[in-house]
């Protein structure tokens, strides 16, 4: 700082210092201005790239919350079924709904009589359709016999093609997998009245399914909630007991420093070597059952316990000493000044590195990948010891399924990630406002 | 409230590190990422008809699975896997020495390999000779000398006249894919070996010439996700790209398939055994987890059921190549009486 004033000095006799200083202020300026202009170019770069990943996630998983329902007449008749009057809950569960569904399909078009086109129009109605009639049937037996009007799902293929509107404008889509045929009936379906377009309900009803009309979110949902739960028990009280700790009473020596080191290292490990020390130790050694949210969160809070660690000591060390001094002075214990004082200022600092912490598992899948989380799950996890997935891992399942449908639900898949990011977030925000205290 | 929390944290980990292994109430599948769309389909549908539980279904590759499934017998072991080639006489020792004794194996179809190009441009009348001789690293001289040289050959012309004056551009799974070792072990070899002195090389030499793609660039690996492929063909209308035949029929609006020595990738010339790009897809069960688990013979019988592994069945519908009805029979059978595999060395 000192040397340039002595090279001015130096150099220049004193009545020609404001000259250079107007000689080279516009230099300045000007680099100045183009520093802004680089920063300034930065961030709008970096928002371009976001608004275009939010853009086409947006565009291309939109149409995931739409669904196509089917309106179909189905007779409930006892032949066709396989049941008698009277049947158990058990054998009207066994009963032969696919016929039945297969029935009502030619019954609303009669001329259909080749066996090929046959085909073709029982593929417009989704498979769930079976199911739909089935669990009616069973909750109200007495149907048996008579003709019921239901809302089925239509299939992914003839859902795709409606809900573009391409049905009154062919061009809107060139390509589609749906025969000339299937489209015309299914414009007969339309000018009928039987079909409609409705909020997806399904999708967050359901857990996986190869179907894509039936496949949701729900047991990657939940599997992400049950994981990050466990993350959360363990990680959060280990980590904040090991800063405050390594912070407030450790004292300051070689061993302190290896531990110091070492979680800095931690931090920075790949977290496929989380993985496979969860598989090693969890499931081989303790027999932890695989797949299972718990020890899922195991992992993932080894993984994530370093960075809540460092970003814990951190807000602790931002408390003015002045606190500490204040709070001995006045006759406190070494631990009633940490936890009267220190600690709930350092509160806001702690959990936001923790929903940092938490935010980083939330999308993490290679360490899943070798506990055996990477898995088809249809049923809704109700435990922790329940097998289970991921939302990030339903985002790869689906991403890698051959029917064209489940693209939209990769993208539909990747905004409800997107959401319960953003609620995790605006919840730090909102215990960081609870817990601030002003002194 | 800290110390509130560390206290059921620690007793929540004592509790679960105390436990015995856990019961298991549904079927745990691991195996092949081949077969992983159809079982997947079966375990849904038999979650749905049966009152069982729906089973769990890992893709942890062929040989991945076979080393669960092979690790011992309890509910912490995985009860079937899938896989698209047959079980080894080395994983089956591994299996016996670790107590796994009853295994009942089940051919369950065929998967087909696409050679496919974008519905744009004209379709490729191929060899698996002409595919060698473009993705090979090592071919025959052209010169007719019986040497081997680097791959020399830019355009599908060179190769054979017939062929169009495209530049060689074949997007493909990378080494890690079971497509990959499925296309290389079926149409690399079968193609290499129709060339009389690379057959009368060492069987190890052979393996060598006729396995190693070339990394020029005229063999691209795109990746294993098969739908990224099917969009880059139809962005570049000249490339061939080699996929599983479900995605093939799941985009046949999009692209088409290439004719291999004399036939499509259609479903009744992979089922003939005519188109000579399709390998045998199998799953195994082991038998002495039934009682243990429940579901696991109700499973067999739900897969190996018409309805199913049909010609007109779902598995069909998702574009699994079933086995011919007398197979489909024998095959059944064998699954549902739960007969024990033997296989001797020699196998």
């Amino acid at each position: 700082m000192t040397e340039p004033t002595e090279s001015t000095n130096k150099v220049a006799p004193r009545k020609d210092s404001t000259s250079i200083v107007k000689k080279t202020l516009a230099k300045r300026y000007a680099a100045e201005k183009r520093f802004r202009f680089y920063g300034a170019a930065a961030i709008a770069m970096s928002l371009a790239f976001l608004v275009l990943l939010l853009g086409s996630i947006l565009v291309k998983g939109l149409p995931a919350f739409v669904e196509t329902h089917m309106l179909i007449d189905v007779t409930l008749d006892s032949k066709t079924l396989g049941v008698e009057e009277g049947a158990t809950q058990q054998q009207l569960k066994a009963a032969n709904y696919h016929s039945l569904i297969k029935k009502s399909m030619r019954g609303m078009f009669p001329e259909v009589k080749k066996r090929k086109a046959k085909k073709e129009l029982y593929k417009l109605v989704s498979t769930s359709a079976e199911y739909k009639v089935r669990d009616q049937l069973m909750a109200n037996p007495s149907q048996l016999g008579e003709t019921i009007s239901v809302w089925v799902l239509a299939d992914d293929e003839l859902s795709s093609f409606y809900k573009t509107g391409a049905l009154a404008d062919r061009s809107k889509l060139t390509h589609t997998r749906l025969s000339e045929q299937q489209i015309a009936w299914a414009s007969t379906l339309e000018e009928q009245g039987k079909l409609r377009k409705k909020f997806n309900t399904t999708f967050f009803k359901n857990g996986d399914s190869r179907e894509p009309e039936q496949a949701g979110i729900r047991a990657a949902l939940m599997g992400s909630i049950l994981t990050l739960l466990i993350t959360f028990l363990l990680s959060f009280p280990i980590a904040v007991a090991t800063a405050i700790y390594l912070e407030e009473f450790a004292p300051q020596n070689r061993w302190t420093d290896l531990i110091e080191v070492n979680i800095n290292n931690l931090a920075a490990v790949p977290s496929i070597v989380f993985g496979l020390l969860g598989l090693a130790v969890f499931i081989n050694f303790f027999e932890l059952p695989r797949s299972a949210p718990v020890v899922g969160g195991i992992v993932l809070s080894l993984m994530t316990l370093p960075t809540i660690i460092i970003a814990s000591r951190a807000a602790l060390k931002a408390v003015p000493p002045s606190i500490r001094e204040a709070g001995r002075g006045l006759g406190a214990s070494q631990l009633q000044v940490v936890t009267h004082h220190v600690l709930p200022l350092a509160m806001p600092g702690i959990l936001t590195g923790t929903i940092i912490g938490l935010a980083q598992a939330l999308g993490e899948t290679a360490p899943l990948l070798m506990i055996g989380m990477v898995a088809f799950i249809v049923d809704i996890p109700t435990s922790v010891t329940d097998a289970a997935t991921v939302l990030p891992v339903q985002v790869f399942l689906w991403a890698d399924s051959p029917e064209r449908a489940f693209l939209e639900k990769t993208s539909a898949a990747i905004l409800v990630l997107l959401v319960f990011l953003i609620v995790m977030n605006a919840a730090a925000v909102f215990l960081r406002k609870h817990f601030e205290r002003r002194w | 409230m800290t110390k509130r929390i560390t206290l059921a944290s620690s007793l929540l980990i004592s509790l679960s590190l105390s436990a015995p292994a856990f019961a298991r109430d549904y079927i745990s599948i691991v195996g092949s990422s081949t077969v992983y769309p159809f079982a997947t389909v079966v375990a849904e549908r038999f979650g749905k008809v049966s009152n069982f539980n729906t089973p769990k279904i890992e893709a942890t590759g062929s040989g991945g699975g076979l080393k669960l499934f092979c690790s011992g017998v309890g509910v912490d072991t995985p009860d079937i896997t899938n896989s698209s080639r047959r079980i080894k006489y080395s994983e089956y020792s591994q299996c016996l020495e670790n107590g796994v004794t009853n295994i009942v194996e089940v051919l369950i179809g065929f998967d087909g390999i696409a050679v496919a190009n974008s519905i744009e441009s004209d379709q490729y009348v191929l060899t698996t000779k002409d595919l060698y001789l473009a993705l090979a690293k090592q071919v025959p001289n052209p010169d007719g000398s019986e040497t081997l040289v680097e791959n020399p050959y830019l355009t599908w012309s060179q190769i054979n006249p017939e062929l169009p004056a495209n530049k060689i551009e074949v997007l493909g799974p990378p080494p890690t894919s079971g497509t990959r070792d499925a296309f290389v072990e079926l149409a690399m070899d079968g193609g290499c070996k129709q060339i009389p002195f690379i057959k009368a090389l060492e069987k190890q030499e052979r393996k060598a010439v006729c396995h190693t793609m070339r990394e020029d660039g005229a063999y691209v690996e795109a990746g294993e996700n098969d739908n990224l492929i099917v969009q880059k063909l139809v962005a570049n209308p000249n490339a061939l790209g080699i996929f599983g035949f479900s995605f093939l029929e799941q985009n046949d609006d999009l692209v088409q398939s290439s004719i291999i020595d004399g036939y499509e990738a259609e479903f009744d010339t992979i089922a003939d055994g005519d188109y000579s790009i399709s390998r045998p897809l199998y799953f195994y069960a082991k038998a002495q987890h039934i009682g243990t688990v429940p579901g696991i013979k109700e499973y067999l019988t739900e897969f190996t059921s018409e309805q199913a592994w049909g010609e007109d069945g779902y598995l069909a519908d998702k574009g699994m190549i079933p086995l011919d009805e007398e197979t489909r029979e024998s095959a059944g059978e064998l699954a549902r009486s739960l007969a024990p595999l033997k296989m001797t060395d020699s196998e």
